[in-house]
């Protein structure tokens, strides 16, 4: 269905390639996962196959790509419209018309089918997915993983043979990410599309792979095999792998399923042993929230929120798309005022200061960290940020130096990549030394190694006494860093308590270790790690 | 196209759960708009404060009726508050500017007449009932020609509008569309980022407040337009039919005739004897040459329709009521000028001419003869300041 002969893609006649002589061949109804690291060429590699590298994007490529024996030499993005439909990382900026049933039918309208057959097959898609609830919605008003499931939907119209996705789950809750994948699988099986998908979140989607393509770096080698034969060596890799290769499984597991068929000795191996708890003495109150309340009109976005935050606590804020998650941190620096109810850090209600006087106290690292870049270098942003906050100068250079040693002062923010970024904004904002610090889903579009980076980093804020709330749907990283998890559903507190306690007692939320070696409470490889390490010493 | 009959009109028949109420369905734009064209035909008939006042009233009760929950539904209160300001600003510049004429004084204001190198323009001073009175009705009249207008635009869906436009020109209005929605995108980019400027200890608003955002939200949108213009071109805008050579420089030609025909006529229109008659012939060459161009590039285009606009008893009849009203008062005005432009000076109590009256009530029809709109879903009555701060949740 696909072929990639001898391809080599660059974005400038002299500059270094990104891919480079790929030879590839994806058979018709095949579930293809693309893995690598950011800034690898997944997105180059994805936007080939539908033409838009290099027509749309610029750029030479030599070879051929063949999607079902048209060539994208000759076929531009839009005359392959009606076999490959593209699903881009950001749906919202994709959708073209007002609500979900005008989406549904925008391809068709331009590929020009008959009105009787839209009608038909707007019809089976909204069953397919079930959209059938929301075909009047404007999409402006959907959940994320209503979006995406309707940005799906709005390609299959087509009947594309091949479907691509960038990164469909990555802004998704585990549930709502379930469902997408769940909605591909179907596709895949009952239809035979074929389906080529980049994720960096492996846990969500490896089990549904037929084969992995596997990008070390720019130009550099690709690995092309089943998931088990790329998993056994392959840097990148979920935690299932991980506690595989750590307890010495073979095959290399790929679902928590194999895993737990394995897991038997393992579990009795760590039998008597207890995971290494982060333990957080409770003693110096940060900040509490009294009755808090928040509305938007009609919509209750908090409702009698109350807790209580304390020093070096990590606390990892959980829930479903839409649940308050960003509210509650919006609300923490100020930038919504409680409706009802009170919010009180180091002595102040947020809302009633700013300047110094605020990010002294708190500071917010938001879901788009660009949001706060102005200045054209970094090293002009950094002396801005100084001002700012009335330290010294130099003072955030050197913490950005700590976070990230690679970053050179003449760079352009906007050219950094999404790790870098997000550290460039935290250093920022750690400039005035805030004792809590909020992070707004920061994981979103991190690779393996820039997230454990970023684990690295918080644990030492905490350690440094720094309270720090993380936001996030991703199940791991709460896993590895936080101290305690609060779960939110519809603006209340539904579970507050330490991590093992709260995410080990939920499926959705439950780390893959946890699931594998249930019902013992262990949450990540490192623990297994060290109580094997035990052992044997 | 061999079955547009396959109708919004019927499909509530074979789709359930559509909307609440059965019947719902939505109306076609362009009935809405000649209804709203009807009502502002007939306010620029009067000065009549009654009958204007009658014709808002009248238009905010259909709006009120068949307004759906969709967003672009909820521009109206908008319209509204722009028609008060209209008529504030006209009794304000009457106070300030004009030189009183009239008998009645209403109000002794403190006044200056400017140095007669500024105009001797008059500020303030004694201010009468009869010039009032006469800023009052024309700020009325005003008025209700915006709201007329808010109403049709609150009513009709401007993409579902855009479906009733012909293929040729169909490219030409998306990208009216896609500015549209791409506008109230980049207002709450704008405003997220000013709330995240907080987050840096700024303070400042002004202009300098300003420059900082600038780099950000332009940064931002154009990431989406570049996303936009991807994702359109990867699902197949922009596809064109296979036309011959010949059909293709057909087309070419017969457009390049038809506007020089125009521009030929237009300037013989505009001259005497013979030489208008002419023009006249010309130009209605010119306008047939253009259309029949249209309609030769129109198949060019492979686009076809879901759903499209179809016309019912209900949207025949709202078109017709428009035209009703527009008739009722234009008679009106003649029959009875008096009663459609009650005097001012000597201020005089309004009658009510009885065939305004039954337009008045033709205004109205609408929203009794109309199904309902079906409803979208619930509604986010959010603060639009922090509708992005809450919806990036769910983004």
């Amino acid at each position: 269905m696909i072929e990639f002969d001898n391809v080599s893609i660059r974005y400038s006649p002299d500059a270094p390639y990104v891919v480079d002589k790929v030879n590839l061949t994806v058979a018709e109804g095949e579930f293809i996962l693309v893995v690598g690291g950011t800034g690898s060429g997944k997105s180059t590699l994805l936007g080939a196959i539908n033409g838009l590298v290099p027509h749309f994007t610029g750029g030479v490529l030599t070879g051929d790509v063949r999607i079902d024996g048209r060539s994208t030499s000759t076929n531009r993005p839009r005359d392959l419209a009606d076999l490959v439909g593209v699903v881009p990382q950001d749906p919202m900026a994709s959708f073209v018309t007002d609500t979900v049933e005008e989406e549904l039918a925008y391809t068709m309208e331009c590929l020009g089918i008959a009105p009787a057959v839209m009608r038909r097959r707007v019809e089976e898609t909204l069953d397919l997915l079930g959209l059938q609830e929301l075909r009047q919605r404007p999409l402006r008003t959907l959940s994320g993983g209503q979006r995406q499931r309707a940005a799906i939907g709005a390609v299959l119209t087509a009947h594309p043979r091949v479907l691509v996705l960038d990164e469909p789950t990555s802004a998704l809750d585990p549930g709502a990410a379930e469902e997408v994948l769940a909605a591909l699988h179907r596709l895949v099986h009952d239809l035979g599309v074929t389906v080529v998908l980049a994720e960096h979140r492996l846990e969500r989607v490896l089990q549904y792979a037929d084969r992995i393509i596997a990008l070390s770096s720019p130009g550099g080698p690709i690995t092309i095999g089943s998931p088990a034969d790329v998993m056994s060596t392959a840097p990148i890799a979920p935690p299932v792998v991980h506690l595989g290769r750590v307890a010495g499984w073979s095959p290399t597991p790929i679902t928590v399923r194999d895993a737990r068929r394995q897991a038997s000795t393992l579990r009795q191996l760590l039998v008597g042993h207890v995971p290494p708890v982060r333990v957080v003495e409770q003693s110096t109150v940060a900040a509490t929230t009294d009755h808090l309340e928040i509305h938007y009109g009609t919509t209750r976005a908090l409702r009698s929120v109350s807790t209580t935050l304390h020093r070096g606590e990590v606390i990892a804020l959980m829930g479903r798309n839409g649940a308050g998650k960003s509210t509650m941190l919006h609300s923490l620096v100020g930038m919504t005022k409680p409706t009802g109810g009170s919010i009180d850090i180091a002595g102040v209600q947020p809302s009633d200061v700013d300047g110094p006087e605020l990010i002294r106290r708190v500071g917010l690292v938001p879901q788009e960290p660009a949001d706060l870049l102005e200045a054209p270098t970094v090293a002009e942003e950094c002396a801005a940020s100084d001002k700012d906050a009335g330290c010294d100068p130099g003072r955030t250079r050197a913490l950005l130096a700590l976070l990230a040693p690679e970053i050179v002062d003449t760079t352009h923010p906007r050219d950094l990549s999404e790790g870098q970024r997000l550290l460039l904004v935290l250093s920022l904002v750690l400039a005035a030394r805030p004792g809590v610090i909020c992070l707004d889903e920061p994981t979103r579009g991190l690779d393996y190694s820039t997230k454990e980076r970023l684990a690295g980093v918080i644990s030492d804020l905490s350690s440094a006494g720094h309270t720090v709330i993380v936001a996030t749907h991703d199940v791991e990283l709460a896993a590895d860093v936080a101290s305690r998890v609060i779960i939110l559903a519809d603006g209340e507190i539904v579970a507050d308590g330490s991590t093992a306690d709260v995410i080990t007692s939920s499926p959705m939320f439950a780390p893959q270790v946890a699931k594998i070696l249930a019902p013992q409470p262990w949450l990540t490889v490192d623990q297994v790690r060290q109580a094997l390490a035990q052992d044997s010493a | 196209m061999t079955a547009p009959t396959v109708t919004s009109g019927t499909s509530h028949a074979t789709v359930p759960n559509l909307a609440r109420d059965d019947r719902a369905r939505w109306l076609h734009p362009l009935a809405w708009w000649a209804w709203a064209l009807g009502v502002a035909v007939a306010a620029s008939m009067t000065t009549n404060p009654l009958l204007l006042l009658g014709l808002i009233t009248c238009t905010a009760v259909v709006v009120d009726r068949r307004r759906s929950d969709a967003p672009w539904a909820r521009s109206f209160g908008f319209f509204l508050r722009l028609a008060l300001i209209v008529v504030a600003f006209r009794l304000v510049a009457q106070i300030l500017f004009v030189a009183p004429m009239g008998t009645t004084v209403l109000l002794e204001l403190p006044g200056i007449t400017l140095p007669s190198w500024l105009a001797g323009i008059r500020l303030g001073g004694t201010l009468m009932l009869e010039p009032a009175l006469h800023a009052l009705y024309e700020g009325l009249r005003l008025a209700a020609i915006i709201v007329a207008v808010g109403a049709a635009s609150s009513l009709a869906s401007p993409h579902r509008l855009l479906k009733s436009i012909p293929a040729a020109v169909y490219e030409v209005g998306v990208s009216v569309v896609v500015a549209t929605t791409f506008l109230p995108q980049l207002a709450s980019d704008v405003a997220r980022i000013r709330a995240n400027r907080r987050l840096r200890g700024r303070t400042d608003s002004g202009l300098r407040g300003v420059g900082g955002t600038v780099m950000p939200v332009l940064h931002g949108a154009m990431d989406r337009s570049i996303a936009l213009a991807a994702a359109m071109d990867s699902r197949g805008y922009g596809r064109s039919a296979t036309v011959s050579r010949a059909r293709s420089r057909l087309t070419a030609t017969v457009f390049i005739v038809g506007l020089a025909a125009i521009a030929i006529g237009t300037y013989g229109v505009l001259g005497t004897g013979s030489v208008a008659t002419w023009g006249a012939g010309i130009l209605i060459t010119g306008v047939v040459c253009v259309v029949v161009g249209v309609s030769l590039a129109g198949r060019r285009s492979l686009r076809t329709r879901y759903r499209p606009n179809t016309w019912h008893r209900p949207d025949v009849l709202t078109a017709l009521a428009g035209g009703v009203v527009a008739a009722t008062f234009v008679i009106a005005s003649v029959q009875d000028p008096a009663g459609m432009n009650p005097s001012t000076s000597p201020p005089l109590w309004p009658t009510l001419p009885v065939l305004a009256l039954i337009g008045l009530g033709a205004v109205l029809a609408p929203a009794y003869l109309t199904p309902p709109p079906p409803s979208v879903g619930p509604a986010t009555d959010l603060d639009p300041a922090t509708v992005d701060l809450a919806g990036r949740d769910e983004s």
